[in-house]
């Protein structure tokens, strides 16, 4: 006869629970976007304890930019969140104007206005994309990256970069827009809500989507606050607290946009608070296009702004030539500014993404802090699946919409 | 002088150091040891719910005039949702002793904060929880955001050695799924 197995049932609290069950979920797990790493302690499926493990990514970027000059640090700023490059680019140059006293022309903060919600728009449409294929919805990524491909094609015909764009500038931005972008984009507005209540058809009362979104991951609103949350995150959370109304930058205050709050404050109130922002974000732009004969031949960048060219690199052979940094540059003109300190946070489309910037009155920042709205959220992450099972975590990443490379930056 | 600053001299005195506005936003200076009463204090009573920022820096070296002379500040950007105002804590760190009193029990949010400033400038949190390395790794040696730790360090991290190491191991295998013969734990 079979000696008789006798199965105990292992669970948190009881006397022959000994040890948790550990897992590490990441760095290469698919679902994690990007090296984010979560060791967990399970009790069967649910999870006990989480920590996050971050830094996989950390390339240094404050030190970096504290030995360049400020506009070669902006090329950076590209590298925090690649997915909406151009809304760091423009809360960096905001910081630096503020510190410089420099007034930007009104024609350059429209087509600011007009990247920063493309940005949005892109970036949105790449959460909505990877957030329901994590959930189980293959469909929608596809058509998701479709009309993602035509906003990265705008933005090849604006500045000829696709992702790293770089194309806000200390003072203004870098080009004028030709007729042709000005059409593209109008047809792209026109074109877009339509596609917006197509996704909403895929997914919106979706049996298997309620039932992964609605209840998971719920957020009061004082903890939300209280956890630093900001953006989508936070006004799904029912807090309307919006940079862009708040503390209006750039042309936000010449147009007329809502800022959609949730109720709940669970997964499915977040999605409907991004899909919302996608109708408004098209409105900006479409408001925006329409201001922009009105500033037709004005100039793009501000009269003071500090010289666009890179310094001209001068090979000098150094006397005991080290192995890594080779050459020398020498002989660079950069502009001085001011001394000073400025907080200048604006509404990426993650969160609020602020800049601390010190300056020592000479060319180069004495501290540039980047305050990225992702390392925020994933410091929420073991707060927000306490006693969620593992399933849900792929929900709770996806509806923070974090991005590792400006969590670690 | 805004209504907060009067507020806070009034109440804490001796503990607000300095004041003073930089680009239009208000900056007050903090002894670290009423810290965290005032920040209680202007979480509770005036309203700021919102830390937006918590970072340190570090001034060795810094030409322009500052109200303190301390080596190591850290740098509180408080918001008010209901007033839209921006305040601006400057709590000085002494270079000797490096410790601030802990926010983490007023402002949840500011527990990675400060474990990333521990991590980045070496400046101790007293009374935080969970007080480790965040961005680096567990065994790094020294602080890279302070001014004096070098941006290109002549020696590599020992890790990397560990790290070699174990990949000169593991090429013995064959990673397509079948091993190599007479490999460690093959045949």
């Amino acid at each position: 006869m079979a000696p008789k197995v006798e199965i105990v049932q292992r669970q948190f609290g009881h006397p022959e629970w000994e040890e948790p069950f550990v897992v590490n979920m990441g760095p290469q797990h698919p679902s994690t976007h990007g090296v984010l790493r979560l060791y967990l302690e399970l009790d069967g499926e649910s999870v006990v304890r989480c920590d996050p493990r971050i830094g996989y990514l950390h390339r240094g970027l404050e030190k970096l930019s504290e030995n360049l000059t400020y506009t070669q640090a902006m090329v950076l700023t590209d590298r925090l969140d690649y997915i909406s490059s151009a809304a760091n680019n423009v809360g960096y140059c905001l910081a630096v104007e503020k510190l410089m006293g420099l007034e930007v022309p009104r024609r350059a903060r429209l087509l600011r206005t007009i990247v920063c919600e493309m940005a949005r728009i892109s970036s949105h449409l790449l959460w909505l994309a990877t957030h329901a294929l994590d959930i189980g919805a293959m469909t929608v990524f596809l058509y998701c990256f479709r009309d993602r491909e035509w906003l990265l094609d705008i933005y090849e015909k604006i500045c000829g970069a696709r992702l790293t764009v770089s194309y806000a500038r200390v003072g203004g931005v870098r080009l004028d827009f030709t007729q042709e972008i000005v059409d593209e984009l109008y047809r792209f507005t026109e074109e877009f809500p339509g596609r917006i209540t197509d996704y909403e058809t895929l997914i919106d009362i979706n049996r298997i989507w309620l039932k992964r979104t609605k209840g998971i991951a719920v957020v009061p609103p004082e903890k939300a606050l209280n956890m630093g949350l900001t953006g989508p995150s936070l006004r799904g959370s029912g807090i309307p607290y919006d940079v862009r109304k708040f503390k209006p930058y750039d042309a936000y205050d010449e147009v007329e946009f809502e800022v959609p709050v949730g109720k709940n404050g669970d997964t499915y109130d977040r999605y409907r608070v991004r899909m919302e922002e996608l109708r408004q974000a098209n409105r900006i732009i479409r408001q925006c296009l329409d201001k922009l004969p009105e500033t037709e031949g004005e100039p793009v960048i501000a009269e003071g702004a500090p010289d666009l060219l890179m310094p001209e690199k001068k090979k000098v052979p150094e006397a005991a030539p080290h192995p890594k940094r080779g050459f020398l540059i020498k002989g660079a003109e950069v502009p001085v500014v001011p001394p000073g300190e400025v907080y200048v946070s604006i509404e990426a489309p993650k969160g609020e993404l602020g800049y601390y910037i010190v300056s020592d009155g000479s060319g180069k920042p004495w501290r540039v802090r980047v305050r990225a709205p992702s390392f925020v959220h994933i410091s929420a992450i073991p707060e927000m699946i306490k006693g969620h099972m593992v399933a849900d975590i792929i929900a709770v990443i996806g509806t923070l919409d974090v991005v590792l490379g400006e969590c670690d930056r | 002088m805004s209504e907060v600053v009067g507020k806070l001299k009034e109440r804490f005195g001796g503990a607000v150091l300095a004041e003073e506005v930089s680009c239009g936003q208000q900056v007050v200076f903090i002894a670290r040891e009423a810290l965290p009463e005032v920040v209680h204090f202007l979480h509770e009573e005036m309203d700021f719910k919102h830390l937006a920022d918590l970072c340190g820096v570090d001034y060795q070296g810094y030409k322009p005039k500052r109200p303190v002379s301390e080596r190591f500040e850290v740098v509180y950007n408080l918001y008010s949702l209901s007033r839209r105002e921006l305040l601006r804590l400057r709590v000085p760190v002494p270079e000797e002793d490096p410790w601030v009193p802990t926010v983490t029990p007023i402002f949840r949010v500011a527990n990675w904060f400060e474990r990333e400033c521990y991590d980045l400038l070496g400046i101790r949190f007293e009374g935080h929880p969970d007080l480790r390395r965040l961005l680096m790794p567990e065994d790094w040696k020294g602080h890279p955001l302070r001014k004096d730790y070098p941006l290109e360090p002549e020696e590599e991290w020992p890790g990397y050695e560990k790290l070699r190491e174990k990949a000169r191991e593991l090429s013995r295998f064959e990673w397509g799924g079948r091993r190599v013969r007479g490999g460690e734990h093959g045949a």
